[in-house]
């Protein structure tokens, strides 16, 4: 069964048919080619698919697309401003928060959430709310630098 | 732009492409005219198959076709047996099954679904056998046959050629290591020490699973995308089954979403090949996470180790028995047997050795090369028994390792001249950065105490191995860098990039590492065993020296300037009188703003070191890990205070890179410490998922992990520099063991070190009686 929703993705407004079963990840992935997000787990544990709907992380791999109807969608695509990288972005560069980049998108967008809620999160609250994310590759350490470089700046 | 250098953190040349979400995965791509593939797996663990019948499936709307034991058994352009060392694979199963996951068939549909409803239209009909589910049943002489008999390729690895199954038995390869005369080395002891250590299979768990997308030109060529740490190898493997010459195959390979050794040697590339060649189309498979767990696992293992100690704690005998369960193939698993049967002394010089160490096929998943490779397993028995031992005499474990421990210029267990050892430095550190020996002064509850523990270890590097690479000077002087490593997450192109740029004076931003691709990059064995910037960089740099050689002899030859005159400097060409830049001499050179100067590099390892000697590693990984723990008497909860790694990096080009590497391998070995376990149940895989197979999530990490660089080069390196990529995993386990010892008083000698296990060590320690 197929059914229209409208949806805001990345501050663009979209109409799409998608099927009852579709999930949101695959919606993005295959629908609008944006690929940032992944499948990890397939069992909402890992954080690779991670996406924002109206503004909180959620893991798009176990979300129907059909539930987002009328939402905005945040992608990692959609983080930086035209040329101008989000300063997430910016400090997992230069911290070194990430080594193969497949967890990444997760992790950046769940941090945005985080410190939009919280703009000066310890890092207890740090290490709570980013508990969903896998980092295989073990950045763990330069990835909570990274989100206290970032906590209380100008965003 | 300031010219490229070594010692300096780069921001890595993957980063953008990565945090703005538009690096492409292999399950990012697709190609034109693409059909999805699936698997069907054998349910049980050991089983005949007496009748497959695809014809039901065959009839769901959207199939392509079903690949089936029929199709690479009759088919004269398939040879169906495959493995990297042993030919006794098949891309899907012909006789029997040999562990649950096991491929039977699989189909090609123009989607997921209709290939997911094929599956399970396919009416197998099996007859179960009795199966062999650990190494304990496998060795018994009795025991059930995984493999009846076991081909052995006509030519396979130099290092790997002396062993063989042995024939009517399950053991798939027995390494035997000795020296000396083992009991006058016991006789010489005046303690001897006696245990068994145990390890559980465990699984690489990289967030992106294997994946595939094989495309067949009419005539024969077969393109593949692939998820694999070594195309060159793949390339070859895929040549031998569907026979045709190495240059028909073309292996193509995007950024990895980690590897850690999961993605060496064929996986799912041989079954997508055959099913894009059956199906006429090219074919996407892309494995589930359910999947990963059926497909590659690390060794468990069964250690006896028994050393005879002088009473100054000179270690002065060592008999040891490793079992490695190497699952239903032997994959890679007689290396990892071999190696951990060099590693079993540890990096302490023990002059009579006895070591025998085997990998044996049982009726599980395979197990092959995990980050850590046969060393993870060993050293969790080496460095667990020399506190048993450091306690036993009374003696600082610090003191012991470094009584015992290599330095400079003495022998290994293969007999060959040891070079660079920073093992003292790395045990110095590590423990400095604990504070070792020092009383803890911190506030804690009545119930935790507090320990501190150490580990170390040397590893060797696959050997003889080749590496090449090309470079080009393009007339702006900007570098194309044609290179076979894999970035599987390890910061390599940044390090190649700086390698060639501080070579030629250059900067990074006019350096270009491309893709690998073999139709373009020239050969590469493998990007794993810690080589790449040892063998790929300085391949890179002899590539980068062969440009400015030609440099030289272009101004020569064109300004007439004797060679001796000739320097470079800051990107320049210094002569005499004046200087000029590489795009000047390119254009005196070609006549025009055009034109290309190509470089080549080499590096070919081999079996003879500088010495004469016999050489089994081209370089040297000495670590040492420290771990400060607080266990809690009441319930055996166990929290990791902080853990130092220290490692002996040769010379850390990239620093930050370097620590990335320190800090992210210690993780993967927290993991492997205290939580992570394959379970089995009657030869079923019960945590095959996220949820139940545990990984180490932010909450786990200890409140400081401290990556220290020790750098003691290595002459053959770049710039000095060694591999490190396994390195600070490996000390993990024992020197979180050792600190619970520390705190607690129990020992652990069954890996991971669970609450419940500390808990029940404790109630044995309180009541010995029950």
């Amino acid at each position: 069964m197929k059914k229209t929703i409208s949806l805001k993705v990345n501050g663009s407004e979209r109409s799409v048919e998608v099927e009852a079963r579709t999930t949101l990840l695959d919606m993005v992935r295959e629908q609008f080619a944006l690929t940032g997000a992944k499948l990890g787990c397939d069992i909402q544990v890992c954080g690779a698919c991670t996406l924002l709907l109206n503004g909180k992380p959620v893991s798009a791999c176990s979300y129907l697309a059909v539930d987002a109807d009328g939402c905005e969608i945040l992608t990692t695509e959609g983080l930086s401003a035209g040329d101008r990288l989000h300063p997430l972005q910016e400090a997992f560069m230069d911290l070194g928060a990430l080594q193969c980049g497949y967890c990444t998108s997760g992790f950046l967008l769940t941090a945005k959430a985080l410190l939009d809620e919280n703009p000066h999160p310890s890092e207890d609250e740090i290490r709570d709310y980013l508990a969903g994310n896998f980092c295989r590759c073990g950045c763990y350490q330069e990835i909570m630098q990274a989100i206290k470089k970032v906590r209380g700046s100008e965003r | 732009m300031e010219p490229a250098d070594i010692g300096k953190t780069f921001r890595r040349l993957d980063y953008e492409t990565k945090v703005t979400g538009r690096a492409q995965y292999l399950a990012d791509m697709s190609v034109p005219g693409m059909c999805h593939g699936k698997i069907l797996r054998s349910p049980y663990p050991h089983a005949r198959i007496a009748k497959i019948d695809p014809s039901k499936a065959l009839k769901v709307p959207g199939v392509v076709a079903v690949l089936t034991r029929d199709d690479i058994l009759h088919d004269e352009g398939i040879e169906p047996f495959y493995g990297p060392v042993f030919k006794d694979q098949t891309i899907v199963a012909v006789e029997k099954v040999r562990h649950v996951g096991d491929p039977v068939a699989a189909v090609a549909a123009l989607s997921v679904d209709a290939a997911e409803e094929a599956l399970r239209a396919i009416e197998v009909d099996y007859e179960e056998l009795p199966a062999v589910l650990n190494v304990a049943e496998a060795i018994k002489p009795d025991a059930t046959l995984v493999h009846e008999s076991v081909k052995l390729p006509p030519s396979g690895f130099a290092d790997l050629a002396e062993l063989k199954p042995v024939e009517g038995t399950n053991v798939c390869t027995h390494f035997r290591l000795n020296r000396g005369d083992i009991q006058k080395g016991f006789a010489a002891a005046d303690h001897i020490f006696e245990d068994t250590f145990t390890l559980p299979a465990t699984q690489h768990s990289f967030l992106e699973t294997h994946a595939c997308i094989a495309s067949i030109e009419p005539g024969g060529r077969i393109t593949v995308w692939a998820t694999t740490q070594n195309p060159f190898v793949v390339r070859t493997q895929l040549a031998n089954i569907f026979k045709v010459p190495v240059a028909k195959v073309r292996v193509i390979v995007p950024y990895l979403g980690g590897g850690y050794g999961g993605k060496v040697y064929p996986k799912v590339e041989p079954i997508t090949v055959a099913l894009a060649q059956k199906a006429g189309r090219p074919v996407r498979l892309v494995l589930t996470r359910e999947e990963v767990f059926y497909t590659i696992t690390k060794h468990a293992a069964v250690i006896r180790m028994k050393t005879g100690v002088k009473n100054d704690g000179a270690l002065v005998a060592r008999e040891c028995e490793i079992h490695l369960d190497t699952g239903a193939y032997a994959e890679i698993g007689p290396r990892v047997a071999k190696k951990s049967g060099y590693t079993a002394a540890g990096p302490y010089k023990i002059p009579n050795l006895k070591i025998d160490s085997y990998s044996v096929y049982t009726n599980k998943p395979p197990a092959g090369a995990f980050r850590g490779f046969g060393v993870s397993q060993s050293a969790w028995a080496v460095e667990s028994q020399m506190d048993i031992i450091a306690t036993a005499l009374k003696i600082d474990p610090l003191d012991l390792r470094k009584r015992n421990g290599y330095d400079e210029g003495d022998k290994f267990v293969t007999g060959e001249t040891l070079r660079a050892v920073g093992l003292k430095e790395c045990l110095d550190q590590a423990a400095q950065s604990i504070g070792w020996g020092k009383k803890d002064e911190g506030k804690k509850a009545a119930n935790v105490r507090r320990g501190k523990g150490l580990a170390c270890m040397i590893k060797a590097t696959i050997t003889p191995s080749i590496s090449s690479a090309v470079v080009k000077l393009n007339e702006d002087a900007s570098l194309s860098i044609y290179a076979g490593t894999v970035e599987m997450g390890q910061g390599s192109e940044t390090v190649l990039a700086q390698i060639a740029g501080k070579e030629l004076g250059i900067p990074m931003q006019t350096i270009q590492v491309l893709g690998v691709d073999t139709d373009v990059v020239p050969y590469d064995l493998t990007t794993s065993s810690s080589r790449s910037t040892f063998h790929m960089g300085k391949a890179v740099q002899l590539a980068a020296q062969d440009i400015l050689r030609q440099l030289k002899q272009i101004v020569a030859q064109e300004y007439g300037v004797p060679d001796d005159q000739v320097t470079f400097a800051g990107g320049k060409i210094r002569l005499p009188e004046t200087q000029l830049d590489y795009s000047d001499v390119m254009f005196k050179r070609f006549g025009m703003q055009g034109g290309t100067l190509v470089g080549e590099g080499q590096v070919k390892t081999s079996t003879k070191n500088e010495f004469g000697e016999k050489s089994t590693s081209a370089f040297w990984f000495l670590a040492a890990g420290a771990a400060e723990v607080e266990v809690d008497v009441e319930t055996g909860k166990l929290k990791l205070i902080k853990y130092a790694t220290a490692v002996d990096v040769g010379k850390a080009l990239n620093p930050l890179g370097c620590r990335q590497q320190l800090a992210g391998a210690a993780i993967t070995g927290i993991g492997q410490a205290l939580f992570e376990e394959i379970a089995y149940d009657n030869g079923q895989l019960i945590n095959p998922n996220l949820v139940d197979y545990v990984l180490p999530s932010l909450g786990d990490m200890p409140a400081v992990i401290d990556p220290i660089c020790v750098e003691v080069p290595d002459p053959n390196g770049p710039f000095g520099a060694k591999g490190i990529g396994e390195s600070a995993l490996i000390p993990v386990a024992p020197a979180i063991a050792n600190a619970v010892f520390d705190a607690v008083g129990v020992r652990i000698k069954d890996l991971p070190i669970k609450a419940e296990k500390i808990f029940l060590a404790l109630e044995e320690k309180k009541e010995p009686s029950r």
